[in-house]
């Protein structure tokens, strides 16, 4: 009796009763597919949530001024509301977990370059650092440098909508546009990093926060916002309280009291993360008992095929099969109803996650192809020796005895 | 229950001499056999201390009323069931001391069974179920099709090697079941009612095919009710109430089976003469 004697013993049983094992298979069909789709729609979620992470940049704070605050008086437009010096900047910057840290001032401004006009574009005072922390990449030209911030240099990196607004086609490098009503050189060009959904993140100009206060805001040496890098995403809670507590010492107040507020991307991130990863393991827990109850499916199928199929046992035990080559029969009989449905739920499945579900586009997990069809042998197997191993323990002359 | 500790009989009783005087193993030997049946409150002794040899090459029927422990005595000599109490040798080997498994080894080996019933397995053409007790036995695909057509034209059934059971008569099926039961060349034949379900000229076929294949040396035991199915064999053994009341022997062993066919048998005799 070899592999093959047993497979098409076992096909000749299955299709015996064409569809009483369709609806069989149908049943691990559904458990199967139902795995694939679900964990595909669970990947997709949290592949969108990466890549959202991906494109806002981790590992990064960022500082802004909440409120009024009446301690310490600040010169210009903003002595209203609480700011952080170019000192805090500088203490901050010596803590160890901390990358770099980049004050921002920033306003709206009408971009213009002969003729041409982008009328909101975001002008963000910073450092050089403002760059890698918010995760700009170059695309042409160069960034400027430190010492053009230290010079109060008027220079410029524009995102791509602002290219497309004020050049087209034509390279911006080395020209003059317009920032409201003073002139910075373009010295580099950002690559494209799309929407967060509110904002445009190319509609950028981004030039030393020397020159946008001199020019722009009007501020001088004080910041309302401060974007930080830390240097791994795992120290940013110690880095968050670190500043908490330098800027509580420099304002003469309390951490609770701080007129600064702190925002943890990373922290918020892994929420949503880790909510899109339960939002997975639910969903393919749902779909693994479907593949359960596909499974018990089997296993009520074979023991009816094995009581409807005793005196069959019978005359085979009688012309000389072992009981081993009974169980076999009956396993392959299992599993090739719990494998073609297997197959079926896998083209099912991959089908199914090619469209869109409630705005998410799935995602095929290859585990979890490998998973739905080695569980759905598994199942085969498992659900079906109970049987097999009843039909195996029958004593022939009892079989034979039975109508 | 089990079977009294096993006390062998003296070797002497195993062993009958053979008409060459060449000591030979009887193929069957039962001592003190019985068989209860336990069903609720009654136990039914359906064999009583049934002792038995059969020679090799012999052909015997067992007649008896219903329910005189025919099919008991026959699914014991066949290893389908296990007697409550005695010793049994099947060609020398002490049943009672094989598992399941060498009890399968030896139904594959050394017995042939044909039912009342053809018990045919069903959706599978006749060569199939030829095919089957070979594929049990571990034989090759390619030499299990060439045996299997060989026992099917020994039935005389070649045109109907693709048939199914369902696309056959009754006597047909009973000559595919006795095709499968000689496919893997058994020393023994064990038959319950072969021809019980068949009229009388599909029963005769059957039973020319059982001479014949006694007349080559194979042993054939079955049961029937009628004597004309008797009448074919060479030895009777009739049974009542689980007992053997009749041995009747109507020819030797070594004889030629009494019905082989009038030519064939004119022939021989004629050879012998
Ligand atoms: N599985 C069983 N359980 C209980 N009693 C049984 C069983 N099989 C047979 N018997 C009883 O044992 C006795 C002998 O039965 P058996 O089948 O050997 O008779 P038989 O001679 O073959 O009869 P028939 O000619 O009708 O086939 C009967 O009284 C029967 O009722
Ligand atoms: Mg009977």
């Amino acid at each position: 009796m070899t592999w093959r004697d047993n497979l098409r013993i076992a096909i000749a049983g299955a299709t015996s009763n064409k569809l009483r094992s369709m609806l069989t298979i149908l049943g691990v069909l559904i458990g199967v597919g139902a795995v694939i789709i679900l964990v595909a729609v669970g990947t997709g979620s949290s592949a969108q949530v990466q890549a959202n992470i991906d494109r806002l940049g981790t590992n990064t704070l960022t500082v802004f001024s909440t409120g009024r605050f009446g301690g310490r008086s600040t010169t210009g437009t903003q002595s209203s509301f609480a700011t952080m010096t170019v000192g805090d900047v500088q203490q901050i910057e010596r803590q160890p977990y901390v990358q770099s840290v980049s004050p921002v001032s920033s306003t709206s401004v009408t971009a213009a370059y002969n003729g041409a006009s982008d009328s909101s574009a975001t002008v963000t005072g910073s450092t050089p650092s403002y760059l890698s922390a918010s995760s700009y990449s170059l695309e042409a030209g160069s960034s400027f440098t430190s010492s053009q911030v230290t010079n109060r240099e008027r220079v410029a990196v524009i995102g791509q909508t602002v290219v497309s607004d004020l050049f087209g086609t034509s390279n911006p490098i080395g020209r003059t546009i317009q920032l409201g009503s003073a002139s910075f050189e373009v010295v580099g060009v950002l690559a494209t990093k799309g929407s967060t959904g509110i904002q445009d993140q190319d509609n950028v100009v981004i030039a030393p926060y020397t020159a946008v206060q001199d020019e722009l805001t009007g501020e001088s040496s004080s910041f309302s916002e401060l974007l930080i890098q830390g240097k791994s995403s795992s120290t940013l809670n110690t880095v968050e309280s670190e500043v908490e507590t330098i800027l509580a010492a420099a304002n003469n107040t309390t951490v609770a009291n701080l007129p600064f507020s702190v925002l943890n991307e990373a922290s918020l991130l892994s929420t949503a993360e880790s909510t899109s990863s339960t939002f997975t393991v639910l969903l393919a827990a749902v779909a693994g008992i479907s593949l359960l109850v596909g499974g018990i499916g089997v296993m009520n199928i074979m023991l009816v095929t094995v009581t409807e199929r005793t005196r069959e046992i019978g005359i085979r035990k009688a012309i000389g099969a072992r009981k081993s080559v009974i169980l076999a029969q009956f396993l392959y009989e299992a599993v090739f109803l719990s494998l073609i449905g297997g197959l079926a739920g896998v083209a099912i499945g991959v089908v199914g996650s090619q469209f869109r579900i409630d705005g998410v586009q799935p995602v095929i997990a290859p585990y979890s192809i490998v998973l739905a069809l080695g569980v759905s042998i598994a199942v085969g197997v498992f659900f079906g020796f109970y049987p097999a191993n009843r039909a195996a323990s029958l004593r022939p002359i009892d079989a034979l005895r039975y109508e | 229950m089990s079977p009294a500790t096993p006390t062998a009989p003296a070797e002497r009783t195993l062993r009958t001499a053979t008409t060459n005087g060449r000591a030979e193993r009887p193929i069957i030997a039962m001592r003190h056999i019985s068989k209860i049946y336990a069903t609720g409150e009654a136990e039914v002794h359906a064999v009583r201390d049934v002792s038995l040899t059969i020679e090799r090459g012999d052909f015997v029927a067992i007649m008896g009323a219903s329910g005189s422990g025919k099919s008991t005595m026959m699914n014991i000599v066949g290893c389908l069931d296990i007697p409550t109490q005695g010793w049994y040798w099947l060609d020398g080997v002490d049943v009672r001391l094989l598992d399941e498994e060498a009890l399968a080894e030896v139904r594959s080996r050394k017995i042939g069974f044909v039912f009342q019933a053809y018990n045919l397995i069903p959706r599978t053409t006749a060569l199939a179920n030829v095919e089957l007790p070979l594929a049990y036995a571990g034989v090759r695909r390619q030499e299990r099709r060439q045996r299997a057509i060989e026992a099917i034209e020994a039935v005389g059934l070649s045109e109907r090697m693709s048939h199914l059971p369902s696309e056959m008569s009754g006597g047909q099926q009973q000559r595919v079941a006795v095709a499968r039961a000689i496919v893997t060349n058994p020393a023994m034949i064990l038959a319950d009612e072969p021809t019980g379900n068949l009229d009388t000229s599909a029963a005769e076929d059957v039973m020319r095919i059982f001479s014949r294949l006694n007349a080559d040396g194979r042993t054939v035991v079955l049961i029937t009710h009628e004597a004309d199915i008797a009448a074919f064999a060479k030895r009777v053994i009739r049974l009542r109430d689980g007992q053997i009341v009749e041995d009747y022997r109507a020819s030797a062993v070594t004889d030629l089976p009494p019905r082989l066919g009038v030519e064939r048998t004119i022939r021989t005799v004629g050879s012998t003469g």
